[in-house]
């Protein structure tokens, strides 16, 4: 194995992965009950820089309801995927998620809470933001003894805590008006994107982003993270703080795509573990990679998800009847190869 | 580099287990920390770096507490090799020893070319450049010891912290890793503690030992001088017998355990 060539490979899969999630994109803009070919959304995308009269419907079907919700997807498939690759490096564990903080479930109670109380999208976000920090919050402090945290603490009293925020929402789909609040949060809770539009894109999307960056910038000091403490703290860092700050980046990510789109399951596990099959353990790789193939697996998943049938199905559902399967047979071929 | 502990206390809630430890390494030389199992040396590692605050006493790096030291300039002076143990997720050994560079760099950065080059330069001065691209998953123990070790050599410390390096090996790789601690002090004039459970181990590398037993009697000096059949029964509460004898023309000593006391 020369290095030269190794360089180049390298080289290739970084561009095959930049290229990956925008073809992706612009392929899926034009699938849907009114379809175009790759170069018509090509030309109603630059449209407004090129000045060039397109069909208003195009216009509108293309800016209005197909690339706010890609945009979305792509966002949350990176987010979700970046997220659970902080949290397995974090826990030292391949098998944590974002759920394992209890954030997901805690956003999902915020944003269950606003919308029983009749409150708007905006407020629903805010909601979703607050009660997922604070489950992480109160997690971390459970957690925390003589001034020292163990992962398993963590896992635990994160278990402990999504455990109680579980009970919470079912006890309010419990007293939900089965009519009319009922049918919205379970669809709602088996996640959706179809309520993406700009004005909420502009309140969620800066948290996920800023996580995302966060996540990135600091992705090889995740590598040291996942030794044990004091292996850690003899390389000269500040451990504390620094998974202080990847559980309040992860944490932000998963609050705000729970908040914007509902509960959306795997990825988290899902596509880390295929970035560490192609390019190995260090997350110097597979945060990077994580982040193009979340973005790609995302916005593929909604692609099927809003054009397969006539009416939507749930993301949720689509990301486990197709993660599940392709994450096995991945597991089977490689026995688990990455660890 | 001096490097000292002064009245070192520390136990939890209500048992004693470090006891009024006192020891001093200048550069350069190596100190054994002999003792039996569940005596507390792991632990006197780690208080005496810090990792474990004493309840009382002083660790002093070149005479200054090393409370006072800010983090990242203690650790680019001090390195820690731990018990060789697998981690979750497999890294290959030059992605692992290019981890020790982390308190070189900041926080932001990313490990640079020169950082490579220096993981390489360690690799290549441990004879383990051959094991670049394997992981530490799928190593044997000893491999990933020198991994280890030769992580903490990207520090390029004053002084090696190691916590029972030898153990779980076999012959051949056990005297590899005692002449690279030994070669490490003499030629580099980097210093070492090692925890050892073979006084034979201490004897042939060190300079110094500090022996500790359960009654909380800690003895330090010359390791050739404290390294008794006296002491030894004391700590281990075995009697041995220590061999001296020379073989092409160089001494060497054997401690042979010979019954329960």
């Amino acid at each position: 194995m020369g290095t030269g060539k190794k360089k180049l490979s390298a080289g290739a899969l970084g561009l095959f992965l930049t290229i990956l999630p925008i073809a992706s994109a612009l392929i899926c803009l034009g699938i849907g009950r009114y379809s175009l070919t790759i170069s018509e959304s090509i030309e109603v995308l630059l449209s407004p820089l090129t000045g060039k009269e397109v069909e208003p419907f195009a216009y509108s079907t293309i800016y209005m309801i197909r690339l706010p919700r890609i945009i979305l997807a792509a966002a949350v498939g990176s987010g979700l995927s970046c997220a659970g690759t902080a949290f397995q490096g974090l826990f030292s564990n391949p098998l944590a998620t974002p759920d394992t903080l209890g954030v997901g479930s805690g956003a999902a109670f915020g944003a269950v809470l606003a919308m029983l109380l009749g409150l708007n999208l905006i407020s629903i976000q805010l909601f979703a933001l607050v009660f997922g920090l604070l489950a992480c919050f109160i997690t971390y402090n459970i957690s925390r003894k003589n001034g020292k945290s163990s992962i398993i603490m963590i896992v635990l009293s994160g278990m402990v805590i999504s455990a109680v925020f579980e009970a919470a929402v079912s006890l309010m789909k419990y007293i939900a008006d089965p009519e009319e609040e009922l049918p919205v949060i379970t669809y709602w809770l088996m996640g959706s994107m179809s309520r993406a539009n700009y004005d909420n894109l502009k309140l969620g999307l800066p948290f996920i982003l800023a996580g995302i960056l966060l996540i990135f910038v600091l992705r090889w000091r995740l590598n040291i993270l996942s030794l044990n403490e004091d292996e850690a703290s003899s390389l000269g860092m500040n451990i504390k703080i620094m998974r202080l700050v990847f559980i309040i980046a992860s944490s932000m990510i998963t609050a705000s795509s729970v908040s914007m789109c509902g509960s959306v399951g795997w990825v988290g596990l899902l596509i880390p573990h295929i970035a560490r099959m192609i390019g190995g353990n260090n997350n110097n790789k597979v945060v990077p990679i994580s982040i193009a193939l979340g973005a790609f697996f995302m916005i593929v998943m909604d692609t099927f998800a809003r054009s397969a049938t006539a009416a939507e199905i749930p993301i949720s559902i689509l990301t486990a009847l197709i993660g599940a399967p392709v994450f096995v047979t991945l597991l089977r071929k490689t026995g688990g190869a990455w660890s | 580099m001096i490097f000292e502990v002064q009245g070192g206390t520390f136990g939890y809630k209500d048992t004693l287990i470090l006891n009024d430890i006192n020891f001093t390494v200048h550069e350069g030389e190596v100190m054994s920390i002999l003792g039996p199992n569940g005596v507390g040396k792991t632990t006197l590692l780690k208080c005496m770096m810090g990792l474990l605050k004493w309840h009382s006493g002083v660790s002093l790096l070149d005479g200054k507490n090393i409370k006072t030291i800010k983090p990242k300039e203690f650790w680019q002076k001090i390195a820690y090799v731990p018990q060789a143990k697998g981690s979750a997720f497999g890294f290959s050994a030059i992605d692992m020893v290019t981890l020790g560079r982390s308190a070189h760099l900041g926080t932001f950065s990313q490990p640079k070319e020169e950082d490579r080059v220096a993981a390489i330069r360690a690799m290549e001065d441990m004879g383990i450049l051959h094991l670049k691209d394997k992981l530490c998953t799928e190593m044997s123990g000893g491999e990933l010891q020198m991994v280890l070790i030769a992580r903490a050599l990207t520090i390029d410390p004053s002084m090696l912290v190691l916590d029972e390096p030898e153990s779980n090996l076999d012959f051949r790789n056990q005297l590899i890793i005692l002449e690279t601690i030994k070669n490490l002090s003499k030629k580099r004039g980097i210093s070492a503690v090692v925890n050892t459970h073979y006084p034979e181990h201490a004897l042939k590398i060190s300079d110094n030992a500090l022996i500790l037993n359960r009654e909380g009697r800690n003895i330090f000096g010359k390791a050739d001088e404290i390294i008794n059949e006296e002491n030894m029964r004391n700590a281990f509460h075995v009697q041995v017998h220590i061999n001296q004898f020379e073989f092409e023309e160089k001494d060497y000593k054997s401690v042979v355990p010979l019954y329960l006391v």
